[in-house]
C-alpha cells in the first residue's frame, strides 16, 4: 500500500518568501524565477534549502544566500540551513516563461534556446526595445558574468542578452 | 591523513591552482585592456576562473580537513606549495601573450572539464561540470581574436605568431602525467591528461590554420608546475597577491 506522505504546510508559504529575493543585478528577477532554489525541506525543527549559484564567480551568490538565512528567519521560520548544490549545474533554462517575459520589459533579451542545444539553432536574439530579429553581438561579455552585449540593427540600441548556457 | 587522500589533495589543488593564478594574471588588464569590450571580457573571464578556483579550493580546504579553507590556500601558501600549470603564471605581457596564453588554457579547459565532469568523484564531476559551460564561452572569445589577429593585418599576425613561438614551451606540462595522476586516473577519480593531447592539438591545428599561423618548432619544453617548481614570475605574482592576507592574517571585511 502506497502512503502518501503530504508535505508541510509551511513550505508553499517559504518557496513564496523565498520568491521577495530578487537578484541585486536584475531586479525585476527573483531567485526562484532564475530557477536557483532547487529544493526546500523540513530538516528536524528546522528548515533545509538547496541552492544552485549561477555562474562561478557571481559575487551575488554571497549576498543571496545571507538574504535567504535572513528573509525566513524574519519571517519565522528558522532555523534556516542552506546547502549549495553544483549539480547538476545551473542553466538558464530553468528561467520560467513569465520571468523571461520581464526580463525583455526591462530591457534585457532572454535567453534564447535550449542550453543543450548547439548556438546556432538559437535563432536571432531579439532587441528587447523594438522587437526586431536584425541584432548583432557587440562582445561576448556585458557588465555581468551572464550578460552578453548587443546591437540592434533597426533601431540602433544597444542592449544587454542574457545568455543562453 | 591517508595516502589516498594525500594524492587527491594535490590532484584537486592543482585543478584549483591553474584557474586561480590566472584569474589573478586576467585581473591586471583591469582598466589597461585595449578597449572597453575586451577590458570587460577579460574581468569577465576573470571572475569566472576565480570561481572556479574557489569551488576546487573550497573541496581541497574541505578534503585536508579542519583547520584549513579556501582563503588559507589561496593567501598562505608559499610558491613551491602552490601546484598550477607554468603557463597559467606566465606574465600578461601585451595583449598578443595574454590572448595566446588564454587560448591555450581554454582549449586545455575544455577537454579538462569534458572528461573530468564523468570523475568517479562526484564533487570535482559537480564542479568540471560547471567549469566546462564557463570554459566554453571563454574559448569562443580567445579562439575568435585568434583568428581575427592572426589573419589580421601584418603587425597583428607577427604578435600573435611571436607570442605563441614564446608560450609554446609551456604546453607540454599540460599533458605531462605523474604517479599521483595515473594513481587517481586509474580509480576513474582524474583525468590522465595523456588523452587530452590529441583533441588538444587537433583544435590548437584548426584555430592556427585559420588564423593562418604556424605551429611553433620547440623542443625545449618546461615542466614542474604542477609539482611546486616554477617560473621565476610566480613568486612575485603571489607577493602582490597575497599581500594583504599576509600582513593582517585572517583579516575580514
Amino acid at each position: 500500500m502506497h502512503i502518501t506522505r503530504l508535505q508541510p504546510a509551511e513550505i508553499p508559504q517559504i518557496w513564496h518568501c523565498l520568491q521577495q529575493i530578487s537578484d541585486p543585478e536584475l531586479p525585476v528577477l527573483s531567485i526562484t524565477d532564475l530557477g536557483m532554489v532547487r529544493n526546500v525541506e523540513r530538516d528536524g525543527e528546522g528548515w533545509r534549502i538547496t541552492f544552485t549559484p549561477t555562474y562561478s564567480g557571481c559575487p551575488a551568490t554571497e549576498f543571496l544566500l545571507h538574504a535567504i538565512e535572513q528573509t525566513l528567519t524574519a519571517a519565522g521560520f528558522s532555523p534556516v540551513q542552506v546547502d549549495i548544490c553544483l549539480s547538476p549545474a545551473w542553466t538558464t533554462d530553468w528561467m520560467n516563461a513569465d520571468a523571461r517575459l520581464r526580463l525583455r520589459e526591462y530591457g534585457v533579451a532572454p535567453p534564447q534556446g535550449q542550453s543543450c542545444e548547439k548556438p546556432l539553432v538559437h535563432g536571432p536574439v531579439q532587441c528587447p526595445r523594438c522587437g526586431s530579429a536584425s541584432t548583432e553581438k557587440i562582445s561576448e561579455f556585458g557588465s555581468t558574468a551572464c550578460k552578453a552585449l548587443y546591437r540592434c540593427c533597426a533601431c540602433r540600441e544597444p542592449f544587454d542578452y542574457f545568455k543562453c548556457i | 591523513m591517508k595516502t589516498m587522500t594525500d594524492a587527491k589533495i594535490t590532484y584537486v589543488l592543482r585543478q584549483g591552482d591553474t584557474p586561480l593564478i590566472l584569474a589573478q594574471r586576467l585581473c591586471g588588464w583591469c582598466g589597461h585592456a585595449p578597449e572597453l569590450e575586451i577590458d570587460l571580457a577579460l574581468a569577465n573571464i576573470g571572475l569566472d576562473l576565480l570561481g572556479q578556483a574557489r569551488n576546487f579550493l573550497g573541496y581541497a580546504a574541505q578534503l585536508a580537513g579542519p583547520g584549513y579553507s579556501e582563503d588559507r590556500l589561496a593567501f598562505g601558501r608559499d610558491e613551491r606549495e602552490f601546484r598550477n600549470l607554468l603557463l597559467a603564471e606566465q606574465p600578461n605581457g601585451g595583449f598578443n601573450d595574454t590572448l595566446v596564453r588564454q587560448f591555450l588554457l581554454d582549449a586545455y579547459h575544455v577537454l579538462l572539464h569534458r572528461e573530468l565532469s564523468h570523475s568517479k568523484d562526484s564533487q570535482l564531476a559537480a564542479i568540471a561540470a560547471k567549469s566546462l559551460k564557463e570554459a566554453d564561452y571563454h574559448l569562443r572569445f580567445s579562439r575568435g581574436w585568434m583568428i581575427r589577429l592572426g589573419d589580421g593585418n601584418e603587425i597583428s599576425h607577427q604578435k600573435i605568431q611571436r607570442s605563441l613561438n614564446d608560450l609554446w614551451r609551456f604546453t607540454a606540462e599540460l599533458f605531462h602525467a605523474d604517479a599521483i595522476e595515473l594513481e587517481l586516473a586509474e580509480l576513474g577519480i582524474a583525468v590522465d591528461p595523456r588523452q587530452l593531447q590529441a583533441p588538444w592539438q587537433e583544435l590548437v591545428n584548426s584555430t592556427l590554420q585559420q588564423a593562418t599561423l604556424a605551429l611553433p618548432n620547440e623542443h625545449a619544453f618546461r615542466h614542474g608546475g604542477k609539482q611546486g617548481q616554477h617560473s621565476e614570475h610566480l613568486g612575485l605574482m603571489l607577493a602582490e597577491m597575497q599581500f594583504l592576507q599576509r600582513a593582517y592574517p585572517n583579516c575580514n571585511w
